[in-house]
């Protein structure tokens, strides 16, 4: 057995570092080697999956299959459905704990945002929140949950000692995604419809700055700010601007937009690569991903995947 | 010797005809600038829908139009030094230069070469301007595109001999203009990918297709990244043989025009 077992670990290459990503029309996740940019492989899921993350130790894979009602554990190596997760209607997006065992489900159907244990796989907390809650962020401490809700453009500030909302902001329309930055100092909320970003001292929840953005040539109304990331040393934010087919760069000192990057079409969301050179875009109305190079500040390539890719995370495979 | 002398002295007339004219060379730079800044302003998002080689993502339509341009320059610039054989001839200059104990086709050929090598400057030229508005390549693509350049330009430059053989005085520029330039240029895939065309029209796309300016154009674009063309080398290649015959041809006192006319 334990000559097999050696085999096997002989057998396999150290494997690439790999970027996955859901595919909301196919009912799939296209796995991209990071390094080689090739889809290596499509994994079957849940209907409709959207939000997607890994544990910390990269030991499972959380999606949120909307249409299943189920926030599915898949294992990363063997790309097995290992079990569900009640998670409560329509999960949208949700945001794992740093303690690794909670995970806060926006539930977009029910205006709730459910707290799952993931090791007893039992619900913890519900939390009514405003309606069609969709963007989820935790600050570093782990203290406070972002939901907000796209309908009540609202951020709501969860708790999580005690699972209750104690403070709300009012965002510009149809707030879709939420970061802590710069420490938890900050928080960052993108509103889809209102075209900005907004940045909250999270001391008092109040407001610091609004981030606008204008593309010659490209319709305002179609500036979507949906999903954006933040590099390691937080001085640089990349911002999906949606049907604009556009990702803004952010100097996330000054809050300048510094620069365009054209993408493919419907830009969602957004993963870097380990050593955050790469950034790779999931592009919904062209069913590709578009990779960064995040030095030049420019697309490099694009990569088919599935019909109406969604969510994109990195899986760190060593 | 006399060889090189001879070809130095048709260079070195072509290059001071570049430098006097310095309204030419303007105009030359000018042209293919308004297409870059005005036309393809209006058409930003018009192609972020399809992936071509050599391109690897989506571009904008700047970034699409800048081999189209380079193809412009080296066409008017080929057509038009070519075509100031005709003047020459009116002048009486071009007896002079086929006095010289050289065999015609060398003459013709340093002529061709002369013209190309002012062609491909311009082209820098253009590259480099626009990269002053934020359009730029690679570094390394502005060197793989100096080989496809220069067998543009030569191309070009031959259809033009080839035509200015023809053409009797130089009024018929205008004629030119209209039925080579213009049907060469805008045939192509200079301002539209070939695949937008054939949406359109199968007529269209196949003129586009067979039309050696669109083989010219996708030679420069693919070398502009660092890539090779084959097809479109071999196709530009073969339109030079074409072409270059047809002015030797045209040029040779047993049979072409000169004859006709003493």
């Amino acid at each position: 057995m334990r000559t097999l077992a050696l085999l096997a670990l002989i057998a396999t290459p150290a494997a690439a570092d790999e970027i996955w990503v859901t595919n909301e029309r196919d009912d799939t996740i296209s796995v991209i080697d990071a390094d080689t940019l090739q889809v290596t492989r499509t994994i079957n899921v849940g209907e409709r999956p959207r939000g997607i993350t890994f544990a910390h130790d990269y030991s499972v894979v959380y999606v949120c299959a909307s249409a299943s009602n189920a926030v599915q554990v898949i294992d990363p190596e063997t790309g097995e459905i290992l079990h569900d997760l009640p998670s409560g209607e329509d999960p949208e997006q949700f945001v794992l704990h740093p303690d690794g065992k909670h995970l806060y489900i926006a539930n977009e159907d029910d205006a709730i945002t459910t707290v799952v244990d993931v090791e007893s796989r039992t619900v913890v907390a519900q939390i009514s929140v405003g309606i069609e809650p969709e963007g989820m962020a935790v600050s570093p401490d782990g203290k406070t949950v972002i939901t907000t809700s796209e309908t009540t453009n609202m951020a709501h500030w969860i708790d999580t000692q005690t699972q209750t909302i104690y403070a709300n902001t009012l965002v510009d329309s149809r707030p879709r995604d939420a970061n802590f930055v710069k420490d938890g100092k900050e928080l960052w909320v993108s509103a889809e419809i209102g075209g900005t970003v907004t940045v909250f001292n999270t001391a008092d929840q109040t407001e610091l700055s609004k981030i606008r953005f204008e593309i010659p040539g490209v319709l305002p109304e179609l500036i979507q700010p949906v999903g954006f990331v933040l590099t390691e040393d937080e001085k640089t934010a990349f911002v999906a601007l949606g049907p604009a087919n556009h990702v803004a760069v952010i100097n996330a000192d000054t809050y300048e937009v510094e620069r365009y990057i054209l993408t493919g079409r419907r830009v969602w969301h957004m993963a870097f690569n380990a050593d955050e050179t790469k950034l790779f875009t999931t592009n919904g109305v062209s069913s590709d991903v578009t990779v960064i190079d995040v030095a030049d500040e420019a697309a490099e390539t694009t990569i088919a995947v599935g019909r109406f890719p969604w969510g994109a995370a990195l899986r760190v495979t060593d | 010797m006399i060889w090189w002398i001879a070809l130095r002295a048709i260079m070195a007339r072509e290059a001071l005809r570049f430098v006097q004219q310095r309204a030419r060379f303007v105009a030359a730079l000018v042209r293919p600038l308004i297409w870059l800044l005005v036309f393809a302003a209006g058409f930003r998002a018009a192609l972020g829908l399809a992936i071509i080689p050599p391109y690897t993502t989506y571009i904008s339509y700047e970034t699409y139009i800048v081999p189209g341009l380079c193809g412009m320059i080296l066409l008017f610039n080929g057509m038009q030094s070519s075509l100031s054989l005709v003047y020459d001839r009116e002048m009486g200059s071009m007896r002079l230069l086929l006095t010289a104990p050289l065999p015609r086709w060398f003459i013709l050929s340093a002529k061709l070469v002369a013209g190309a090598a002012m062609s491909v400057l311009q082209v820098y030229a253009f590259l480099g301007i626009a990269a002053l508005f934020g359009i730029t390549l690679k570094p390394w693509g502005y060197v793989a595109a100096l080989p496809a350049l220069a067998i543009t330009a030569l191309m070009l430059g031959a259809l033009g001999l080839a035509l200015s053989s023809l053409i009797k005085q130089l009024e018929n520029f205008a004629g030119v203009m209209n039925f080579v330039i213009f049907p060469m240029f805008f045939l192509s895939s200079a301002l539209y990918p070939l695949w937008k065309m054939a949406e359109s029209s199968q007529l269209l796309y196949r003129l586009c297709a067979v039309n050696p300016f669109t083989h010219g154009v996708e030679l420069v674009r693919f070398a502009l990244y660092a890539q090779f063309n084959a097809p479109a080398l071999g196709w530009t290649v073969l339109a030079l043989a074409v072409f270059m015959t047809a002015a030797l041809r045209g040029y040779d006192p047993a049979r072409g025009m000169m004859t006709k006319k003493g």
